[in-house]
C-alpha cells in the first residue's frame, strides 16, 4: 500500500518472478516443467500444424471428408492432440457460408492446430463486438464480404473447439500438398482472412 | 456468473486491433513464465480448469484488464492459490518489493486449505448413459438464469430461441465443477441463433452458434 492507502501497481513481470519463486523454492513447481511448456508453444505447436491439415484436406477428398465428420479424429491422423483439443469441430468455409470463431467468456482456442492464441484474438473489443456486427468487425481486420454471403460466428462457450477449414483460393490448383501448406494462415483458420494464391 | 468476462454483445471497447505478421507467442518473458505458472499451478491448489476459469471472472475490472489476457492468468492464479491457501493473502506483492531491493516483512506460509477433489477421469469429456435430451433441428430456448456461481451459458443468449446444429459429446458441467459439487457430465448442443433473435430487427443478418449444456435450454411446447 503506498501512502495515500492505495494499492501500488506493481509489474506483473516482477509480480510473476515472485510467484515463481514462492512455487519452486517450496518444491510446488517444477522451473524445468516451466521451460518445457512454454518451449512447446513457442516452437513445436503453432499455426502450422492446422496449415498441414487444411493442405491435405484441400488434396485428399476422402481426408477432408473425415475431417468434416469428426475433426478430432482426422486431426489425430496427423498426430495432432492434447489439451484444449479433446473435441474438435471443422467447418468449412466457403464462396458463400464464412465462419468465424471466438470466445467471448474467455479465450478458448484449438491449441493442438493453432497454439495459443494471438492477441486480436483475446482483446475485448473482438470478443464483444464479433458476435453482435461481425461484418463490421471482419470489414475493420480487413475481410470484405460480399453481401450474400451467410456468417456463422462460432462461440467457444464449452470444451467444444472449432477450426475453420479456409476455402482453397484459385490458381492453386497445380500446387502441391507441401507448397500449400505455407499459404494457410492462422487467421484464415479462425476465419477472420481468406487465404491468398501466391 | 455475470461480471466483466462475459463480454459477448457488450459496448464500449473501441476498434478491433487488426491482426500483426509474425507477432511472438510471448511478447514478453513474463507471459510465457505467468501462462506456465497458471498451468502447472491448478494442480498444486487441487483445482480444475473450470474453478480456474472462475477465478479469472471474478477478478476485478483492474486485474482483468490492465495487465492483458496473461496478467490475467497471472491474478487467477494469485486469487486461486490465495483460496487454497497455498499462499498467504499480499505474499507475492511483498516478494516481489524483496526482489526490488526493498525489506517487507513476508507473511508466513499457511496451512494449506485444498478442496476434496478428484476428477473421475482426465480432460472434460465423459460418456453418460442416457440419450440427449435434444436433437438436431429441435427448436430450444436457452433459460433465462442469472446464477451468482459459474457458468458458461453467455449472458447475451439467455431467453432467447434457437436451432439445435449438432449434438456433441457430454462434458463435464462446469457450473458444478468449477464450486467442487461433482461433475454432473451432460450433453452439448451447438445452438444456433439468428441476429434478429439476439440483437433485434436491426441487427446484420448472421447466426452465432452457442456451445450450451443440456441444463442450459429448455423445450419449446
Amino acid at each position: 500500500m503506498t501512502s495515500d492507502g492505495s494499492a501500488e501497481h506493481l509489474s506483473p513481470a516482477l509480480r510473476t518472478e515472485a510467484l515463481e519463486q514462492l512455487l519452486t523454492e517450496r518444491g510446488l513447481v517444477d522451473p524445468d516443467a516451466m521451460d518445457r511448456l512454454i518451449t512447446r508453444y513457442e516452437t513445436n505447436v503453432g499455426p502450422l500444424n492446422g496449415a498441414k491439415v487444411v493442405a491435405r484436406a484441400w488434396t485428399d477428398p476422402a481426408y477432408r471428408r473425415r475431417l468434416l465428420d469428426d475433426g478430432t479424429a482426422a486431426i489425430g491422423e496427423l498426430g495432432f492432440g492434447g489439451p484444449q483439443g479433446e473435441c474438435i469441430v471443422v467447418v468449412e468455409n466457403t464462396a458463400t457460408t464464412h465462419n468465424v470463431v471466438v470466445c467471448t467468456l474467455c479465450s478458448c482456442y484449438p491449441w493442438p492446430v493453432l497454439g495459443l492464441p494471438p492477441s486480436w484474438y483475446k482483446d475485448p473489443a473482438y470478443r464483444a463486438r464479433i458476435v453482435r456486427e461481425p461484418r463490421t468487425v471482419l470489414s475493420e481486420m480487413g475481410l470484405e464480404l460480399p453481401g450474400d454471403v451467410q456468417i456463422i460466428v462460432r462461440d467457444s462457450t464449452s470444451e467444444v473447439r472449432w477450426l475453420v477449414l479456409p476455402e482453397r483460393p484459385a490458381g492453386t490448383e497445380g500446387l502441391t500438398e507441401e507448397q500449400l501448406v505455407p499459404l494457410v494462415t492462422r487467421d484464415a483458420m479462425v476465419g477472420v482472412a481468406k487465404v491468398e494464391a501466391p | 456468473m455475470d461480471g466483466i468476462a462475459d463480454m459477448g454483445g457488450t459496448r464500449g471497447w473501441g476498434p478491433t486491433h487488426p491482426p500483426r505478421i509474425d507477432e511472438p507467442v510471448f511478447e514478453e518473458r513474463w507471459q510465457g513464465r505467468a501462462f506456465a505458472l497458471g498451468i502447472l499451478a491448478i494442480p498444486v491448489a487441487g483445482w480444475n480448469v473450470d474453478a480456474f476459469r472462475h477465478a479469472t471472472e471474478r477478478l476485478d475490472r483492474t486485474a482483468y484488464l490492465d495487465d492483458g489476457y496473461y496478467g490475467r492468468w497471472l491474478n487467477s492464479a494469485e486469487l486461486m492459490l490465495t483460496e487454497s491457501a497455498i499462499l498467504a493473502p499480499a505474499a507475492i506483492d511483498a516478494r516481489a518489493r524483496n526482489l526490488r531491493g526493498e525489506h517487507v516483512e513476508e507473511p508466513p506460509t499457511p496451512e494449506p486449505a485444498r478442496p476434496g477433489y478428484a476428477p473421475a477421469a482426465e480432460g472434460s469429456l465423459r460418456t453418460v448413459d442416457a440419450a440427449p435430451a435434444f436433437a438436431a433441428g429441435e427448436r430450444v430456448r436457452a433459460r433465462d438464469m442469472s446464477p451468482p456461481g459459474h457458468t458458461r451459458l453467455p449472458a447475451y443468449a439467455r431467453g432467447h430461441t434457437g436451432v439445435v446444429e449438432l449434438v456433441q459429446p457430454a462434458e463435464v458441467l462446469p457450473d458444478t465443477n468449477a464450486h467442487f459439487l461433482g461433475e454432473n457430465p451432460q450433453y452439448v448442443y451447438s445452438v444456433r441463433f439468428d441476429s434478429r433473435e439476439l440483437w433485434g430487427a436491426g441487427a446484420e443478418p448472421f447466426a452465432v452458434t452457442v456451445d450450451l449444456f443440456e441444463s442450459y435450454l429448455e423445450k419449446i411446447a
